[in-house]
């Protein structure tokens, strides 16, 4: 064995099998790798791509990007079926299976207790977005000719940056009342940067981007509730994605540095 | 269509979750994710990767200016 080792997640030991034609990152069969009761599931990387020097490089690649991140949910993924599982950040790659039992040893107690407060919990995304921009809506009539005088001028422009303000409130106060609503429902919640649009390549302003911890068994109704408010909001639209591992809530570990 | 509707998963979404989630643990390669700055990403290659793998639900990627389609071979330029 000559490759590193690429670690997705650490989890109790499997009730159940893992797919048997279950593949990593590079396409490398997936293992368990057992410690002290606890497991790391890992797949063997080739040095030449996963060394500092040429993952930094790929890291900047947004194919390679995508690909490596793809593979890595699809493990999580399929680990999410069989037990809940602590998922690493992406790109957590050592030198060999003993690098991965000292750090397993290292972090043991952590470990174990995560592993206990996320038992049983997933992830659920809820993203909000403002779907139309009222100043470019009314700016679309046109602004030449119909402007008689200075002052018309002036209170159409005072009209469309009211408009434009109304809506952001709205949004704003429809999106604090959802967080709020969810909040309530899950046991824990997180707020992510709201994506720019050039990234997502989705329609319409990211104004709400979060994250809820959810009992499983509290899941069905917490996706009924975002399912009934889609409808509350003309102009605004809610997207939820999931169920996620709780890759939003397992924090940092003492001793590592974001 | 209802908001649980299966469909593939956004890539930033993911990336959400596997740059800025996840348990950080500084493994032998001792590279920080963190230092990785999406901004640095060559920006057409991101519009033209989301368009390609990550066909969006909305008609958008007509009006992004220098969007590249799928078709058209990738080059390499900064931003």
């Amino acid at each position: 064995m000559t490759g590193l080792r690429y670690v997705y997640a650490v989890c109790r030991p499997l009730g159940a099998p893992l797919q048997a034609q279950l593949t990593g990152v590079a396409g490398a069969p997936v293992k368990q790798l057992p410690h002290q009761g606890l497991i790391a599931v890992v797949s063997e990387v080739p040095e030449r791509d996963f060394a500092e020097e040429p993952l930094r490089a790929h890291l900047e690649d947004l194919d390679w990007l995508a690909a490596t991140a793809r593979a890595h949910q699809g493990v999580i993924d399929a680990l999410t079926v069989v037990t809940t599982p602590l998922p690493l950040r992406l790109a957590t790659v050592f030198r060999d299976d003993s690098a991965v039992r000292c750090m397993m040893q290292a972090k043991e107690e952590h470990f174990r207790s995560t592993l206990q407060r996320l038992e049983g919990r997933v992830e659920w995304g809820v993203k909000v977005y403002l779907e139309t921009e009222p100043a470019e809506a009314t700016a679309a009539a046109p602004p030449t000719g119909k402007a008689a005088s200075g002052r018309d001028y002036l209170r159409r422009r005072r009209q469309q940056t009211r408009a434009h303000e109304d809506l952001w409130q709205r949004a704003e106060a429809f999106a604090t009342q959802l967080h709020e609503k969810l909040s309530a429902l899950a046991e824990d919640s997180r707020l992510h940067a709201p994506q720019t649009a050039v990234l997502s390549g989705a329609a319409g302003r990211n104004v709400l981007n979060a994250a809820y911890l959810v009992p499983r068994a509290r899941s069905e109704e917490f996706v009924e509730v975002v399912d009934r408010t889609k409808d509350d909001a003309p102009g605004l639209r809610v997207e939820l994605t999931g169920p996620w591992a709780a890759y939003s809530f397992v924090g940092e570990l003492p001793g590592e540095e974001a | 269509m209802t908001v649980v509707e299966r469909r593939e998963i956004a890539l930033v979404d993911l990336l959400d979750r596997l740059l800025a989630g996840g348990v950080v643990i500084t493994g032998d390669v001792t590279l920080r994710i963190a230092d990785v700055d999406l901004v640095r990403i060559d920006l057409n290659a991101l519009i033209s990767s989301v368009n390609a793998q990550v066909p969006s639900p909305f008609d958008i990627p007509a009006s992004i200016p220098g969007a590249i389609t799928p078709s058209t071979p990738r080059t390499e330029e900064s931003p």
